[in-house]
This record gives C-alpha cells, structure tokens and sequence, in this order.
C-alpha cells in the first residue's frame, strides 16, 4: 500500500521535475511571465509536500530552500538574474537526482550538495535561515480570486468546521500548518472534537477520526481564508461561515451549528426549511457534537466549495489538457488486438477473393470500409503510445549542462521540434545513445572557450537537438560547432587498436565511421564524462535495436552532426512482399531505393562469382537473397528475377535479387524473440492475409552475409574480424 | 464407516494415476503427460526459417502467434518426417511459451501409474536417451515417455 503511494509521488515527481525544468528553461530564455514564476513555485512546493509525507527529509531540505530563494524571486523581493537562473537550474537537476536517490538508492554527490545548499542560502534572507516550513497555503500562490472579490476592511468572524479525511493525510497534509497560516490572520480559537475517535482496540491508525471547529476573526476577505484550504480541497470536510453572510446560507449554517450543537435560535430561520433542521437540531443538545446529517452537510460545503471551485477550473483551462494515466500493458494489448484485426481483415479479404461468386463488389465496398475503420483504429491506438520528445530532450539539458560543468566548458542546448511525436518505447531507449552522444559532443566534439576564441567562434558552444519527421520516419540530429572529427587522430588509432590495416585506404566518412566501432574510445585520458571504452559502439547497436540508422557527418573546425533516423513505430512498418525460393518474405520499404525487372542484358560478371547490375550506366553488386539466406541449393539457376535497388548506411548501392514482388502493404510486425536465436539476415516476422508467417529482411545483414556482395563490406567485415 | 474409507483409498490411489497422450514418431511409440499438452493441430506447411538446424521446420501462425515448429524424429536423431497432411503438429507449452512438437500421428490416452515407469536402461543411442525420462509397458509394447523440457529447452541454443 504504502509502496503504491510512493510510486505514485515518485511518477508525479517526474511530471513536476518536468514543470520545473520547462518553467526555468523559459525564464532563462526571457520570459519573466508570473505565470510562469507561480507554475515552478507549485511544483517545487509539490514535490517538498510530497517528500515530507514520505520523510525524505534531504530531498525536503533543499526543495524548501529553492522554494524559499524561488518565493523571493516569485515576491518580486530578487531580481532575476544570469547567475541565479544558472543556480536554479542546476538545483533542479540536482532535485532529479535526489528523488532518483530517493526512488533507487544509491548516493548523492555529498559535496556538491552542500555546495548549491550554500550557494542557495546566500539568496536567502536573514530571517528565513532556519528551517521553518511554510504552511503550503499561505497567501495563496494563484489567488485569482482575491482580485475579482472586493476587499472588506472591515473585520469578520468566521465559523470553520474542518474534518479532514484519511486521504488528507495520506498526500502528506498537515492540518497544523493550515491552522497556522489561519492564525496570521487573527485570533483563532481552534477547538478539538475528538468525539468520534472509537476506543482504543478499534482504533484504525490510517483512519481519520478527529474534525476540528475553529472561530477566526480576521479583516482579510474570505477567499483568503478558503486559500488556506485550497491544496486540501475534496480532501476533507469543510465549512467556512462567517458571521456577516448568515442571512445568506442560513440553511448551511443551520446545519453548522447542528454539527457544533451550538445553534443559536434567533439565527435559525422560522421558514419551512427549519423543520428539517430543526429535527437535525435536536439530537446534539442530548449528544454532544453528532455527525451532521449527509444532506445538510453537502448543502453546506456544497454552497461554500462553489468559490474554489471556479478557481480550480479557471487554473486548469490555462494548465496543460486533461490526461489520462494509463497502464502500458493495456495500451500494447489493445495494440495488438488492432494488429490481429487487420491481419483478419486481409485474410477475409484473400477468402472472398477466393470465393467463386460471380458478385463480390458491394462485400468488397464493406469490406473497404472495414479497412478504413481498422486503419483509424490502428492509428488512434498507434498515437496513444506516440508522446512528444520534449521531456527527452529536457532530460538532454541537464546532461549538457552536467557535462559542462564537468568539462569546464561553456556549452548550451538549443532543441527544436519538441513536440515531435515519437513511440513511447523508442524515446525510452533513446535516451541512452543521446546521453551518450551529448556527452561526447561536449566532451570531445566542443573545444574549451579559450580554443573557440582563438578560433573566432563564439566563447559559448552550441549543440542542437533537432527532431522532426521526415517520410515516414523520424529524425534526430544532434549538431555541435565544435572542432569536428580529427580524422588523422581517428585513424591513427584505429590503427594503434589493430581494428583497420596500416595501410588501410580509407575515405573521409569512413573514417567517420571508425567512431562507430566496438572499443573505439579517442579520449587520451579516461574523463570522468566519456572515454570509458565503451562508446559509441552502443549508440549504434541501441539504434539498429531500434530498427534505426545512424550516421555521422564532420566538417573540420565546423562541427559534427550526428544523424539518428528511426522507424516510427515498432509496431507497424510497410513493406514490400516478394517471393523468394517459393518463401513469402518482406523488404522494409524504407531501405529500397527502386525496384526493377531485369534482363541477361543488365547483368555483368565480374570474376567467377561476381555479378553486377548496370543501371543507367552505372554497375551496382548483386546479391542472391535466397542464396544469402541459405534456400537455394545450387548458386547457378538463379531465375532472371526482379531486383530491388537497396542503399546502405555507408551509401553503399547493391540489388537485391528476388523471383517476384507480389505487392506493397502495411505489415505488423512479430518479433521472433524467444521463437529462436538471431537469424543473419531476418529482423522478424510478420502474419501475411493468408494467414502464413512471412520473415521480414534486413537487407543490411543480407548483404554483408552474401558472399557475392561482401566485398563491398571489406572494410567493415575486416574491422569486425579483428576486434 | 469402512465404506468411506475404502472409496478414499481408492481415490489415492487414482491420484497417483496420470493421463499420458501416446503417439509415434517415425514408428516408434512416444508420450508425453496430458497436461503438457496444449492442443494437437493437423499439420500445415511452415515457414521456413533461414539458417536453421534440420530438426527446425520453422515457424506456424497459431492465433496470431509466431510459434516454433520442431521435428521431434530429427531431434532424436531419427530420419527426417516428410511431413504430409497425414502428420500432427502437437503444441506444447514451454514458460508459457507456445511450442509446436512434428509427430507422425496420435494413438491414444493412457493412464500410467508412476510405480510402472521404468528407467531408461543405457543403450549407445545418445540422442535419444536425452530426451527420454523413461519407459512403460503398454498393451505389450514400449512407450517412450519424453522429457519435455530437453526436447524444448535445446534448439535454442544452437540457433
């Protein structure tokens, strides 16, 4: 249970961590908007709330103190300046790594801890030093209301019942602070009523048993004095009734004053509502303070609530659109039902084909529609799972930041295209090849602000993050304006490692391309940030994991651009369905550059096993799929087929030689994990209309298994077998 | 009063009883426990898969699900089935896992009491004694009973 409710603040964390970071990305961009200010405010003040529910008294510690030297700035008391932005938003990174200290474990950098406590207690005034923990609700950090109100200067009483519920307590409110902030206002009487509370052995501790009455007297208006009960509302009872207005709801106070068991006569109105209060009225004057009864009581807080309430949803319009928090799991089943749907739909389709009646047309015209619906189906569900980058790339802030300080660089992050709509499981397993790459960028890729002066370049090095679509796909760049790759230094290497020939002739991007491979690490000395060997090697395989590419363009002096295009979804792909050796399969549309019929005209050996294609003039190897894949028993009947022009990560063009191409769909895609080990040249499987299995190829992995087109993988395959 | 207590001895001794599902595998008598099996399917072409061992035929949509489809007569080191119509694909489950076994057809059910296995007694057919946990006498001939988690559990790791 208890566990249920950390995860729960633990997730809501992530969301606020989010907020926070948004919010100070945009004041560090120039925008000063209060509203902006107040949205950081709450949510470092959610997070402290939380945290102390939980005792994570670290964590409450020093979101009290950014909350404190961020209220200053919020009071316009602190200008906002260059370095405390800076500071700001370093102790929200340092806030994410207290609550992942806090959720996982582990340790926090003790010393750099204290220093960002001390850096933020200097902003901090005298009288605020101590740990004093500011009743949440104190002047209200969205206090519409008070505007539109007007101001009474006169002083009113107001009667409070409050009766907290087990659920108040257990998000981590503290009925003390409450009354606390109530008490600056004026004198407060506050007594208990404790008559509810059972007897010892029925005692439940998680329960709630105790509702307090309160008198204040107070010139403040009275949406201050429901403020105070804001983060508390729907969490409790309450009643807030002051003297002045008793004319005005005097049924509601009736039902008060029933509760209270105090209900002055001349108050209670003579009219015919009385007589349900009055047989309410009676009981407490033999019994001291009852429960109200269920109908007076929703009249009453009912009437009262109506005021916060309208605040609420005027708050909510401007925050973010209403969401809904799902269970993954259940997203992917329905995912895959959809799947199954529209591989039924092709099957019913193939049956009616098959069907020998002379009419088909109007089933055919359904059954169009049909498709349709389960496309839209497919694409609503396909969006569920489809989440904007932006937190990912917020993610990449903090590391470049991280990686500055660590570097002693001067680095900054310019994102584009934060709303780009990406698999949710794709951004996930992104995160780590981009951390990685961020890092070496800042790492390697950025010079010291010294080299960059000398170089004419701006002192402060810039990285972008860019994602966008593009045909189908999704890509993401990562650019730095840093020194670009050192050609000369990566060869040299690759060479010291034994991972290429000495004498290895290699162009400039394949040279580019050594970074790509296993145990490749440039950096003299291992830093803290990157050089721990293992590198950028991992960024590729996580991308080809992901059914993605990557690339790496350098210009010297200019920068580096890193090139991530992945697949949109891992569910879906479309694909183009051939035969091969009698086998269904499927070729990913979006590696195939053209596709052809060809002729003996086309064909030219090279050697004795070499074949190439010439199109237009230029001659391209070719590679027998079904040789590759180990189906066809003798090499030399192969079928004067159908070629498909496939381009390769290097730009490396080879034909792919199949029987037929039978059609072009949309294919959902079944993982063969756990069917059986990795097959050298099939990504997966998927269910074609007839209700077959297909096998999905990767023409990449076909191409370097084929002996006839290896060769143009010379390097690559030599790299591989030295490592 | 003896009444109940004969029917429970009899009721024990049920218990200890399990039902086995025979079937041959290139004219040899195998079983396999009737709660390992999932459902038994005629058989339909596969799809092959690239690069496999000769004892994988390949992989058949079950459902919606990809699933594996072994030769059983190749793993134990038999002659490899042609399989035809004839045949049946019997799936079993391995973690769940749905697993498709090649047999040249189903016999019966047979209840087996635990006391009448057999060991397997040693004999030069290394192949085959890894898959098989023992041996029962039914109707005067021999049953194999097979170990199911080594018939399954191989292949992938020689793939």
């Amino acid at each position: 249970m208890a566990g249920s409710i950390q995860d729960t603040f633990f997730e809501e964390c992530e969301e606020l961590l989010e907020a926070t970071d948004e919010g100070l990305s945009a004041i560090e961009g120039g925008n000063h908007d209060p509203e902006v200010v107040n949205a950081v405010f709450r949510a470092v003040h959610s997070i402290k709330g939380g945290a102390g529910a939980f005792g994570l008294d670290e964590l409450v510690a020093f979101a009290h103190r950014f909350e404190t030297v961020f209220d200053e700035v919020r009071s316009n008391r602190m200008e906002l300046d260059e370095p405390l932005i800076q500071l700001l938003l370093r102790s929200c990174d340092h806030l994410y790594n207290l609550v992942a200290v806090a959720r996982d474990g582990g340790e926090t950098d003790q010393a750099h801890h204290d220093m960002l406590i001390e850096a933020l207690d200097k902003y901090i005034p005298e009288e605020e030093e101590d740990l004093t923990f500011e009743p949440m609700g104190l002047g209200g950090p969205i206090d519409i209301g008070a505007i539109d109100i007007p101001q009474v200067p006169t002083e009113e009483t107001y009667q409070i019942h409050f009766r907290p519920l087990k659920d108040m307590y257990s998000t981590g409110n503290e009925p003390f602070f409450l009354f606390q902030a109530l008490q600056e206002m004026g004198p407060l009487d506050i007594v208990l009523d404790d008559s509810e509370l059972p007897g010892f052995d029925s005692l439940d501790p998680e329960e709630s048993y105790l509702s307090w009455n309160l008198t204040l007297t107070t010139s403040e208006p009275r949406s201050t004095v429901e403020a105070v009960f804001e983060f508390v509302e729907g969490l409790c009872e309450l009643s807030i009734v002051g003297a002045g207005d008793a004319d005005a709801d005097a049924a509601a106070l009736a039902a008060l004053d029933a509760a209270f068991g105090t209900a002055p006569v001349d108050l209670t109105p003579a009219a015919e509502p009385t007589a349900m209060v009055e047989e309410t009225a009676t009981p407490p004057f033999e019994q001291p303070a009852p429960v109200p009864t269920p109908e007076a009581q929703l009249e009453a807080s009912g009437a009262k609530s109506s005021a916060p309430k309208a605040e609420s949803t005027k708050s909510e319009q401007r925050g973010p659109n209403p969401t809904l928090r799902v269970d993954l799991e259940r997203v992917d089943r329905l995912i895959n039902a959809v799947g199954e749907l529209i591989i039924n739909h092709s099957m019913l389709a193939q049956q009616i084909a098959n069907l020998d009646v002379a009419d088909v047309r109007d089933v055919e015209t359904e059954l169009e529609g049909f498709k349709n619906l389960a496309r839209d189906i497919q694409e609503g569900v396909m969006s569920i799972r489809a989440q904007p980058v932006k937190p990912l790339f917020q993610r990449m802030a903090r590391i470049v930041r991280e990686a500055s300080s660590a570097t002693s660089k001067t680095c900054k992050l310019v994102t584009e295209g934060e709303n780009t709509e990406v698999d949710k499981t794709v951004i996930e397993r992104l995160a780590d090849p981009l951390t990685h790459i961020l890092r070496n960028a800042v790492d390697h890729g950025i010079e010291t602000p010294e080299n960059r002066e000398s170089a004419n370049k701006n002192r402060i090095g810039e990285i972008r993050l860019t994602a966008s679509h593009r045909s189908g796909s999704v890509c993401i760049e990562v650019k730095d304006d840093g020194a670009g790759v050192n050609r000369p230094r990566v060869k040299q290497i690759a060479i010291d490692k034994g991972l290429i020939p000495e004498n290895a002739e290699l162009t400039d991007s394949e040279i580019d391309n050594l970074l790509f491979l296993p145990g490749f690490s440039t950096a003299k000395e291992v830093s803290n940030l990157s050089g721990r060997g293992v590198g950028m090697d991992v960024v590729k395989n996580a991308v080809t994991g992901l059914g993605g590419r990557i690339n790496i363009t350098s210009t010297p002096g200019k920068g580096s651009t890193f090139t991530i295009i992945l697949p949109l979804t891992l569910a879906v792909m479309d694909g183009m369905v051939v035969s091969v050796a009698d086998q269904t399969m499927v070729v990913p549309i979006t590696s195939i550059v053209e596709t052809m019929r060809g002729n003996d005209d086309m064909i030219n050996n090279l050697g004795a096993d070499g074949t190439l294609l010439s199109i237009r003039g230029s001659f391209v190897p070719i590679c027998d799929v079904a040789g590759a894949l180990g189906l066809r028993k003798e090499d030399n009947d192969r079928p004067p087929g159908v070629y498909l022009l496939v381009e390769t990560e290097t730009g490396q063009r080879s034909a792919l030689a199949v029987d037929d191409i039978h059609d072009q769909r949309q294919v959902v895609i079944k993982s063969l994990d756990g069917v059986c080990g990795e097959i050298a040249g099939v990504a997966a499987a998927t269910i074609l209309g007839d209700g077959k299995i297909a096998m999905i190829l990767d023409p990449e992995s076909i191409l370097a298994a084929s002996p006839t087109t290896a060769g143009a993988f010379d390097t690559e395959r030599r790299m591989s077998n030295a490592s | 009063m003896q009444a109940e207590v004969k029917s429970n001895d009899q009721e024990v001794k049920h218990a200890q009883f399990s039902e086995f599902v025979s079937f041959t595998v290139a004219g040899q008598a195998f079983c396999l426990k009737i709660t390992q099996i999932r459902e038994i399917r005629r058989w339909s072409p596969v799809t092959i898969l690239p690069h496999a061992p000769s004892d994988v035929l390949g992989v058949m949509n079950l459902r919606g699900a990809v699933i594996p489809i072994y030769d059983l007569s190749a793993r134990f080191g038999l002659e490899t089935t042609e399989a035809s119509e004839r045949n049946v694909v019997i799936v079993v489950s391995s973690d769940g896992k749905p697993v498709g076994l090649l047999a040249e057809s189903v016999s019966e059910i047979i209840s087996i009491d635990p006391e009448e296995i057999q060991e397997t007694p040693p004999v030069d057919s290394r192949n085959t004694m890894e898959y098989i946990q023992g041996i029962i006498s039914h109707d005067e001939t021999m049953v194999r009973i097979i170990n199911l988690d080594a018939v399954i559990s191989v292949p992938e790791q020689v793939l």
